[in-house]
């Protein structure tokens, strides 16, 4: 049984105050907490056993270098990975992206050719492959959103052609919460030969994923948003792909050999990780893993698709709050995009603040989608995690409330 | 712990005021001298047009944009204050808000040079919102340095 008070006092910072009230952090699509076992294991780390891995022949080295690779198998494990070797580690989503596009896309996407991606990417799955495109003379080509926020697949067969190399999407909309149908797009896109990156950064953390089951290519996502530190991410490939990639960055640690003149490199997965490795954060996203299994993924999901439905009932309570996002909660994930007229959502930001109430404004780093589809300059968003709860929400709608209110007085003091 | 900052103070009046009903909030014909300010940070975006007459001093002022109500008011605020000013005195202006959004007290000299400007002296408790207040004035720095530039 999943319960989520016991959850609430595994993390620490769910206890303090934000401006006199008790913190009601609802920004989990920006970056999540940590739990008390995440933050131990870094604290045991530096404490124990701080030492560079893979090179010495020292206790803290060996024992430092087994703490760091069992992180990788439990990543591994985690998204079913057949290999611990097929997770390589990054410093976040966008690095993992990064790689690809500078690697094996750099080498295999040539002039003419097609890039396919969709209209709610975040800017890190679109800008990479706007450069590329352009050094390279390829196309982008977009699939476009239908009216409920999901991904239009009516016309695929065209925007799939045998052209298309790479089809990089969004697994998760950080914006609209919308989860697309991964696993008929992979199928389509390796009938016309093209290979697939998932932008996981959004769904790793909320949803059960198994890459086999999946087929993708590359699957993308960071440790942050998962209860694991900043500054730690991985970048998974699929076996048949790893010898095709070159490396990314030179240096120590990615190779086998070196003459003054020339180096052959290190075997997987150290071949793509030069220079000393963010250690202590990846000791750090093995914990944040085992807490995630130890609660079950599905339970983890079960418990948001509870959450977002309760959250979208009660938005419903409020007239002049438009919400995005589509009404199929089993394809959303726990995100709540909401615009108000009358109040900016900066300005909206900045009441809830007030009140304790943690949510983002902005554009999401999700330009196009906000502006072009959605048609607001910003939103604001309610994210959820697996430690939020109903009476979190409530606080959110009464926070709304309060606002409009604050508002609408402030005017009406002065008519 | 920091003592909460008060929300009163960062939304004065005289801002929702401005926000509500900005002044000025056109597009001039043909302007001297026009820019256009964007913060990435929140989207935040204005366009700022100066008309100059004979003697070189602001005659008209105006501007579009969207954004919060610091940087709508903000700028709206702006735009009276610049009337008749010439481009130095406009400039000076500049500096003096800056020093404020910066942490200076605001003085009675000041307050006289800064009218209905220094109900925005409250949005310096709030560190993050001091980028939304200073967007039109950055808007204004970019407009004269390219008119300089043109012209000099």
């Amino acid at each position: 049984m999943f319960d989520v008070q016991a959850v609430r006092n595994d993390f620490p910072i769910l206890s303090r105050l934000v401006n006199g009230k008790p913190l009601v952090y609802l920004d989990n699509a920006a970056t999540s907490h940590k739990p008390r076992q995440v933050i131990d294991a870094l604290v045991d780390y530096y404490e124990r056993y701080n030492s560079n891995v893979h090179r010495g022949v020292h206790t803290l080295s060996v024992e430092a270098t087994e703490h760091y690779e069992e992180a990788r198998s439990k990543v591994a494990r985690f998204i079913n990975a057949p290999e611990p070797e097929h997770v390589i580690w990054v410093r976040n989503t966008t690095e993992a992206i990064n790689l690809v596009a500078k690697t094996w896309a750099k080498a295999n996407v040539h002039a003419g050719d097609e890039i396919l991606v969709t209209e709610m990417e975040h800017h890190s799955n679109l800008v990479p492959w706007q450069q590329l495109a352009a050094e390279q003379g390829a196309t982008l080509k977009f699939i476009a959103l239908d009216d409920d926020y999901k991904l239009d697949l009516s016309d695929l067969d065209s925007l799939l052609t045998p052209k298309t190399r790479i089809v990089a999407i969004t697994h998760m909309s950080n914006v609209l919460g919308t989860i697309t149908p991964v696993e008929q797009l992979i199928e389509a896109a390796h009938r016309v030969g093209a290979v697939v990156l998932l932008d996981a950064a959004q769904s790793v953390p909320h949803l059960p994923i198994d890459v086999q089951k999946l087929g993708c290519d590359f699957l993308a996502f960071s440790g942050h948003k998962m209860l694991a530190p900043t500054g730690i991410g991985c970048l998974y490939v699929r076996g048949e792909m790893l010898d095709e990639i070159e490396p990314f960055l030179y240096g120590g640690e990615m190779v086998l050999a070196v003459t003054f003149e020339t180096a052959s490199w290190a075997p997987l997965p150290m071949r793509f990780e030069a220079g000393t490795p963010n250690i202590a954060d990846a000791i750090g996203m093995g914990a944040a893993v085992d807490y995630l299994q130890a609660l079950g993924m599905d339970n983890v999901r079960q418990h948001e698709v509870a959450l977002t439905r309760y959250a979208v009932e009660r938005f419903r309570e409020l007239e002049e709050v438009t919400t995005f996002g589509t009404a199929d909660i089993e394809m959303r994930g726990g995100v709540v995009s909401f615009y108000l007229d009358s109040v900016h959502p900066h300005d909206l930001g900045q009441v809830l603040d007030s009140h304790g109430i943690a949510i983002r404004t902005g554009h999401h780093c999700a330009m196009p989608l906000v502006r072009s589809r959605l048609h607001v300059p910003a939103t604001a968003r309610a994210s959820f995690y697996l430690y939020n709860t109903e009476s979190e929400v409530d606080a959110l709608i009464d926070g709304l409330k309060a606002t409009m209110d604050y508002f609408g007085n402030a005017a009406r003091s002065r008519a | 712990m920091m003592p909460s900052p008060d929300l009163d103070d960062l939304y004065a009046e005289i801002i929702l005021d401005h926000y509500k009903s900005p002044r000025n909030h056109h597009l001039l014909d043909s302007p001297a001298l026009s820019a256009e300010g964007f913060n990435p940070f929140c989207g935040d975006r204005v366009v700022l047009n100066l008309a100059l007459d004979d003697v070189g001093r602001i005659d008209a002022v105006g501007f579009e944009g969207e954004g919060c109500s610091i940087s709508q008011a903000s700028v709206s605020i702006m735009t009276g204050l610049l009337k008749d000013k010439t481009l130095e005195e406009a400039s000076a202006l500049n500096t003096t808000f800056r020093e404020i959004m910066a942490g200076a007290e605001v003085t009675a000299v000041m307050e006289d040079e800064l009218g209905e400007l220094a109900a925005l002296e409250g949005v310096k408790q709030f560190p993050v919102r001091i980028k939304c207040a200073l967007l039109g004035w950055a808007t204004l720095v970019d407009a004269i340095a390219e008119y300089r530039k043109a012209h000099d």
